[in-house]
């Protein structure tokens, strides 16, 4: 979710056909949305614990980013993707305490410049910082878990917004596909464990999801170069969030990306760097 | 890229990786200390916290385990977590002797509640079933979720009302001998988890709320359909119907719900009633389940209106199971205190300690201070109560918890969890819902026993004192059961025996009591305030009828005095009004007041 504003960046390069749609910057469309879910969701439902803690997020990982940016390479980087980096952390991480919320972007924005091979960042830096947070505070953090109210309407609504972000930057096949391994895998669980299908597949019709599906899988910057090992990769995601969820692992997506992406991300990395270094 | 610019990266590089372990260092650390609580240690002295508890309900006479409801078959799956409630304790004197009796209720079709009146001798008898309040669970009129002691009709002694999933009942308290069915205008079915007395129209007469927990449609035994679960883990809003009944006189009620504004349809657990604007008018603070608090204010005994989101309670859905009132800095302001559900690496919402920012009238805003003062942390949290529990002089919170104790080396958490992020579409059918299996839920938990330091910083020290149960605690109360000045612990347990905690305080340490009696008020003075000035301090009390879940403490207000032998005044504000001081009472005995002015 973090490299995506920076990805769309480059996606501007290549003269997109969709570009016409939207008119706003690529690099800013991501941030726009996702902080007008966040704004409409929050009047309408309350999903935040309250608005302090997500700006905090956010404030800390911007600041993180410049500072750790102008040090490392001595010129500020662009903010929008610390900015996703952040309110993503501020969305996702539940804790009665305020300072869940500033380390997790810490070590989101952290793990970019220290986690990192051939001049790459293996993890996408918020499924880095909340797949920490959960796993060293279990007994102070969680991951959200509401839904968008009752009715119907809001749940289509973001699918559609975030279908045509996914879209737009030429992405969504990576989110398409991850569905629909999800539902399959989804349909295995339940057959092997005799819990109703509606009940394996309820975690999807989530925001927590939605947030997933659409600005984590989708990471350009830690995700691999060629569209079909894209598709691979999320199947393989899905397959590992699976049995994850058979040993009743709870934050199994996280988890598996985590695992997943980073060992995609180690070889893509690797071969690119072998491929550079042959005579043409 | 320069030398340089390689050099600094690489500099750069080693103190980000620095800082980055000892960022995940210091989350690890911080998670740690959250859980911190102090352990029992035998070489230190049983009083090095001003008291100390024993498990003593057997040897008082009290020998009591609560059964839980069987519902229809297609509820089997999760029955457990369907019949869930119905243990409750409620203490009053009821046969007005001077000794603090309790009722606590049984929720098995066919099983009996019990009265245990105490003989004064430290030991009580049960007579619930001479006095016709033991045979009280059947299928036909449903099984009991709690009861609230209140004088409905100011002859002096304390009736019962009965809530059930199923008919509410009032029952008429005939001198302290016996118990008859009494009182018109109640519905015929609700199924309850809430209720409590309060003089809404201040009137003089105490009136009823009653809030409905699942829908008032339906009958649990015999299910028309599966789907009655909550729609939404929340924003639930398709829960039982709330009741406010003015009591006209001579045992009517009149439902005024509707004429009020009450149209609530949350899955209440808890309610209190408190005046949070300082208008003489009592409000409602609701704790609700799968979903946000709400807070009626009483504009002038005309009209309830929701001021929760306004006044900052009401903004976080959680689950809210507890609505009990404290002064928790000793400076006259009644914080309400809500308890949730944490379950580490599962659901942390947290307890809510919400604390007026302003004192007086007008509608103060509230602060969350639990994360704050200590006392967020409190697992799957049910019932808790403030009380000085080592009269030093700050009221303390002891809280009961633990949801389901089933297998040991297994848990439902992972299904749980699963299906409480679903649609409503999904979780509203109970179809839906993955099968417990014999499997716990946050069960087998520790208490929690926070003293305050008087400051309003707490410390966990139940299994330091001997508060070291494990069992599904459901309701707590507070009672001087030996008329010793210090305040006992009775603690009912869902699907679990009833426990009466002695309490042993350090000598030297002193108090004072206020028993209440209303003559132009209602006559338990139920709503009345009383604030005591000692020692520089200030620290205020609510007699209130429902505190805490499914529990009513002694009607009696207890302060602890800490080395204290003097107090300088008690400003006790009654529901009609009137104010009156009390100038230098004297301490180490419990005072009896009646309201100036009688009828």
């Amino acid at each position: 979710m973090a490299g995506d504003a920076n990805a769309l960046s480059s996606a501007q390069q290549v003269p997109a056909p969709r570009g016409r749609l939207l008119t706003i910057d690529n690099r800013y469309l991501p941030p726009l949305l996702i902080t007008s879910i966040l704004v409409g969701a929050n009047l309408s439902f309350g999903i935040l614990e309250g608005w302090e803690r997500t700006a905090l997020s956010i404030v800390v990982a911007i600041g993180a980013e410049m500072v750790l940016g102008r040090i490392t390479y001595g010129k500020w980087p662009h903010p929008a993707s610390a900015y996703i980096s952040g309110i993503s952390a501020g969305i996702l991480i539940r804790s009665p305490f305020v300072w869940p919320y500033f380390f997790t972007s810490v070590i989101s924005i952290l793990s970019k410049y220290v986690l990192r091979l051939k001049g790459r960042h293996i993890w996408n830096p918020t499924n880095f910082g909340v797949s920490a947070i959960v796993l060293l505070a279990p007994a102070t953090v969680t991951v959200l878990s509401i839904q968008w109210g009752n009715a119907v309407a809001p749940m289509v609504v973001i699918w559609l917004l975030g279908a045509l972000i996914v879209w737009r930057v030429g992405r969504a096949h990576i989110s398409a596909t991850y569905v629909a391994a999800f539902l399959v895998f989804s349909f295995v669980r339940s057959a092997l464990t005799g819990v109703p299908w509606l009940a394996t597949v309820a975690p999807i019709t989530g925001p927590m999801y939605q947030l997933f599906i659409f600005f984590m899988i989708t990471d350009p910057k830690t995700t691999v170069r060629s569209k079909k090992w894209q598709c691979v990769v999320v199947v393989m995601v899905a397959f590992v969030e699976m049995l994850m969820r058979l040993a009743e692992v709870v934050y199994a997506p996280f988890y598996a990306l985590f695992v997943v992406g980073s060992i995609a991300m180690v070889i893509d990395i690797t071969r690119e760097s072998r491929s550079s270094r042959q005579p043409s | 890229m320069t030398a340089v610019s390689q050099t600094r990266q690489r500099i750069a590089w080693t103190v980000w990786t620095f800082l980055l372990i000892a960022s995940l260092a210091a989350v690890r650390a911080l998670n740690q200390n959250a859980l911190a609580s102090l352990p029992h240690d035998e070489s230190v002295s049983d009083l090095r916290f001003g008291f100390q508890l024993a498990e003593a309900a057997k040897r008082r006479g009290v020998d009591f385990v609560h059964e839980a409801p069987t519902f229809d078959s297609r509820l089997d799956h999760i029955m457990p977590q369907v019949a869930s409630t119905g243990a409750a304790v409620s203490v009053a004197d009821f046969d007005k002797d001077g000794w603090q009796d309790f009722y606590v209720t049984n929720s098995r079709e066919g099983s009996l509640n019990r009265l245990y009146r105490n003989k004064g001798d430290g030991t009580f008898e049960d007579v619930a079933q001479s006095v016709g309040l033991a045979d009280v669970n059947r299928r036909e009129t449903g099984v009991s979720m709690g009861a609230v002691w209140g004088d409905y009709d100011n002859d002096g002694y304390e009736d019962l009302f009965l809530y059930r999933y199923g008919q509410p009942q009032l029952f008429h308290n005939e001198s302290g001998k016996r118990f008859v069915a009494a009182g018109t205008g109640f519905p015929r079915w609700v199924n309850a988890n809430a209720a409590t007395w309060l003089d809404y129209d201040r009137d003089g007469l105490l009136d009823l709320f009653l809030a409905g927990y699942w829908p008032d449609d339906v009958d649990l035994w015999r299910l028309m359909t599966t789907r009655i679960m909550p729609e939404s883990f929340e924003y639930a809003n398709n829960g039982g119907r709330k009741y406010l009944l003015r009591n006209r006189g001579h045992g009517a009620f009149e439902d005024m719900t509707a004429a009020v504004g009450i149209t609530s349809r949350r899955w209440t657990l808890a309610v209190t009633a408190v005046d949070v604007q300082g208008s003489g008018y009592p409000g409602l603070f609701l704790a609700n389940d799968y979903g946000v608090s709400e807070m009626f204010v009483n504009r002038g005994g005309k009209r309830f209106e929701d001021v929760a989101v306004e006044t900052g309670v009401g903004r976080a859905p959680k689950s809210g199971m507890n609505a009990a009132l404290g002064d928790v800095f000793n400076d006259g302001r009644l914080s309400i205190y809500k308890t949730n559900i944490s379950e580490p690496g599962q659901l942390v919402q947290g307890n809510d300690l919400w604390v007026p920012k302003t004192a007086g009238s007008g509608l103060p805003a509230f602060e969350n201070l639990a994360t704050t003062l200590g006392v967020d942390l409190g697992g799957w949290s049910w019932g808790a109560q403030f009380g000085d529990l080592n009269n030093d002089g700050a009221q303390d919170i002891y809280l009961v918890n633990g949801y389901i104790s089933a297998g040991e080396r297994s848990s439902y958490w992972y299904d749980f969890s699963v299906i409480a992020v679903g649609h409503s579409s999904i979780i509203g059918d109970a179809a839906n819902w993955p099968a417990m299996k014999g499997r716990s839920l946050s069960g087998y938990q520790r208490k929690r026993v926070w003293i305050n330091d008087g400051f309003g910083n707490f410390t966990d020290v139940a299994q330091a004192v001997g508060a070291t149960d494990t069992n599904d605690g459901r309701a707590v109360a507070l009672a001087d059961f030996r008329n010793t000045g210090v305040l006992d612990v009775v603690v009912a347990n869902q699907r679990g025996p009833l426990l009466i905690y002695e309490n042993r305080v350090a000598p030297g340490r002193h108090w004072i009591q206020f028993e209440l009696e209303g003559t132009k008020s209602n006559r338990s003075a139920i709503g009345a305030r009383v604030e005591l000035h000692w020692n520089g301090h200030v620290q205020a009390q609510q007699v209130t009828a429902a505190t805490g879940f499914s529990a009513q403490n002694q009607r009696g207000l207890h302060y602890g005095l800490g080395q204290a032998r003097t107090v300088d005044r008690a400003v006790i504000r009654w529901p009609s009004g009137l104010e009156q001081t009390i100038a230098n009472p004297s301490v180490d005995i419990r005072h009896h007041v009646k309201e100036p002015d009688g009828r």
